[in-house]
């Protein structure tokens, strides 16, 4: 460290800057976080993750299943192969959750939020950055993911004669929605993890809302059930991302008003976040 | 300019910021003085608006600092030195906070050659030592080339040619006329670098002054004598009012109070013999003591709070004028008592 000799010239070697232009603003801050997320491995391991493990197990699943199934191909019609084929969304929200959870918990456990909200003081403007860039990622994440998943299911199903393709009825809502579902899960993890600002806390609670819950009500009686189910927010999202949405799940939302109510949980979650982001000592 | 403004901060039961005003000026460095847990980062976080002050207010060429257009340009501030995600880049940080507000990309490499971290640019900071976070965090403040510097305790962790450049790098700074605040719990490291001192102690103001007031005002003098006859020579200082303490020495006391030539005389007038007669400087750092001693033992420990361990201990500091002269050359020396190993940021928060 002994490269500084002449201190004397201090800044008058470095390029003179634009004379000050107006505002730090939205567009600066929305090129800002999109560097931050870009720029540490945690997030390219944890999206390299949910895509390798919510396709991987999709892929198995459905190996597993077409491989060993007794039924015939008009009774496998009848079942919603098309949610079957994403079935690797269901650990891949968890991996959705940590995402969404690091892309803010991450400043707080370094202080480095501290050094953000000097160069942008405007709160509002960080956390919305923030929020975009997070959306985006996971959506396109998430909606390749689905993909996957589904266009590799359908050549397992193919081998016992069922035709599944994206044409097939309610195919296409279904895995543009499971996308749409994982971009839920990390979005509710971002705004709980805006509110608590704690990376583990926010994983569980996260876990807890979206795994735990639905254990819970499980052991309740049946009649409450009945009421509870639908509105839990896996079970309210899951229509979004299934072809069938009647008696079999015990639900009586249709897809997008079961989305719109998972969204829901995301959207308090954020609102939550926004509070504490804004008023709360960084 | 940064004016603060009966500015009050408090968590719970703790008074961290207790009425504080002051302003800091342009073309000079203002040292931010106070003991471990005298509420210095609390003020720097109040000033940037990371913190809501619970009355009061601060601001920044007028205006509060939320309201800066592009903060960066005022305002560069290096609060602690290991707030960074250590799986980023250094060019990778410094890249993000530029593109907040523009600033042109080759300025980081820039900022980057100034401070000496070019060759680790493209490295990842967990494997930074603390003296070169403290670099990435003074590249950081001046990437935008600011006018108003606030640093917070620049030197920890710093070897002492790093100290020696970050003082030269700060009255540089100074000199071409931006606004310096920078924060230190040595008074030595502050009296070779700062122009203008703060000093806070509990959260208050105890002094606003230049150094050199500070010195002739908190540094009392004292004269060491020696004598064969220093019996009487005790009882005539006691006749005068002065005070008589030990010296450590044998045959030897120091007297406060007073000054060389007038215990000469007095000495003279009595006929008494005297083989030594040597004027004391009280060090600047008993001085610091002496002034925030008082509030030091309320400082740092809010009800059910740990003492922090280098912290001040009341009583264990003689006053002033009691202790030989040590603290003046001290300061001279680079690094003077800022070399100390220390655990990381102070804690408290
Ligand atoms: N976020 C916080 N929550 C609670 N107490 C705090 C917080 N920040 C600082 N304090 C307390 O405020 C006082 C001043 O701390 P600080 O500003 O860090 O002092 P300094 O920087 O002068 O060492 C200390 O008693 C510290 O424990
Ligand atoms: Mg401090």
């Amino acid at each position: 460290m002994s490269t500084i000799t002449d201190t004397r010239s201090t800044l008058t070697g470095l390029t003179p800057l634009p004379p000050a232009s107006g505002r730090a603003g939205f567009g600066g801050a929305l090129r800002s976080e999109w560097t931050k997320i870009r720029s540490v491995k945690s997030t390219v391991w944890t999206l390299a993750a949910a895509i390798i493990i919510s396709v991987g197990i999709s892929t198995l699943g459905n190996w597993g299943q077409a491989s060993h199934t007794s039924l015939s191909a008009a009774d496998l019609a009848r079942r919603d192969l098309v949610q079957r084929s994403m079935f690797g969304i269901m650990l891949g929200q968890l991996v959705m959750v940590v995402f969404g959870a690091l892309a803010i918990t991450s400043e707080y456990a370094t202080g480095m939020v501290r050094t953000s909200l000097t160069a942008q003081p405007r709160r509002l403007h960080v956390y919305f950055a923030k929020l975009v860039i997070v959306t985006v990622i996971a959506f396109v994440v998430g909606e390749i993911i689905s993909f996957a998943s589904f266009l590799i299911g359908t050549h397992f199903w193919a081998t016992k004669g069922v035709d599944l393709s994206l044409s097939s009825h309610g195919a296409l809502q279904a895995v543009i929605g499971g996308g749409l579902y994982l971009d839920g899960a990390a979005l509710l993890a971002f705004g709980v993890g805006a509110a608590l600002r704690h990376t583990a806390g926010t994983i569980t609670v996260g876990v807890f809302l979206l795994f735990v819950v639905s254990i819970i009500v499980n052991f309740m009686p049946d009649s409450w059930q009945a009421d509870i189910d639908k509105y839990l927010p896996a079970n309210a999202g899951g229509q979004v991302w299934a072809t069938q949405h009647t008696a079999d799940v015990g639900t009586a939302f249709g897809a997008w008003a079961g989305f719109a109510v998972y969204i829901c949980y995301a959207v308090i979650a954020l609102l939550a976040g926004l509070l504490v982001f804004k008023r709360k000592d960084a | 300019m940064i004016e603060v403004r009966d500015l009050v901060k408090r968590y719970g039961a703790t008074t961290a910021v207790d009425h504080l005003s002051f302003t800091v000026q342009p073309g000079r460095i203002t040292g931010f003085l106070g003991p471990n847990g005298a509420g210095k980062s609390t003020t720097m976080r109040l000033i940037l608006g990371l913190d809501r002050p619970t009355s009061g207010s601060a601001l920044i060429e007028g205006k509060p600092y939320r309201d800066l257009p592009d903060p960066l340009r005022h305002v560069g501030a290096l609060l602690e030195a290991r707030a960074v995600h250590g799986g980023r880049t250094a060019f990778n940080h410094l890249l993000y906070l530029a593109q907040t507000q523009g600033v042109p990309k080759r300025r980081v490499q820039q900022v980057l050659e100034l401070v000496g971290l070019q060759p680790v640019a493209n490295k990842r900071t967990k494997g930074f030592s603390l003296g070169m976070s403290q670099r990435l965090g003074i590249a950081a403040a001046l990437l935008a080339d600011p006018r108003i510097l606030i640093l917070d305790e620049p030197v920890n962790g710093l070897d002492p040619e790093g100290i020696v450049w970050i003082r030269d790098l700060m009255k540089a700074l100074a000199a071409e006329g931006r606004t310096i605040l920078v924060s230190s719990h040595l008074m030595n490291e502050m009296a070779v670098t700062a122009d203008h001192l703060v000093v806070v102690g509990r959260g208050r103001l105890q002094a606003d002054m230049p150094v050199a007031q500070f010195i002739a005002q908190f540094s009392g003098s004292a004269v060491l004598v020696r004598s064969p006859q220093l019996e009487t020579l005790r009882a005539a200082v006691a006749e005068k009012g002065w005070q008589c303490t030990p010296s450590g020495q044998e045959g030897a006391v120091v007297v406060t109070g007073t000054t060389a030539p007038e215990l000469g005389e007095l000495a003279a007038a009595r006929g008494l013999v005297l083989h030594e007669l040597t004027p004391q400087r009280a060090s600047l750092e008993e001085a610091f003591m002496e002034l925030t001693r008082e509030v030091g033992q309320f400082a740092h420990r809010a009800p059910g709070q740990p003492e922090p361990a280098d912290a001040p201990v009341p009583g264990q500091y003689a006053p002033p004028s009691g202790q030989p002269d040590a603290g003046f050359t001290a300061p001279g020396a680079p690094g003077a008592g800022a070399g100390q190993p220390r655990g990381g940021n102070d804690g408290g928060h």
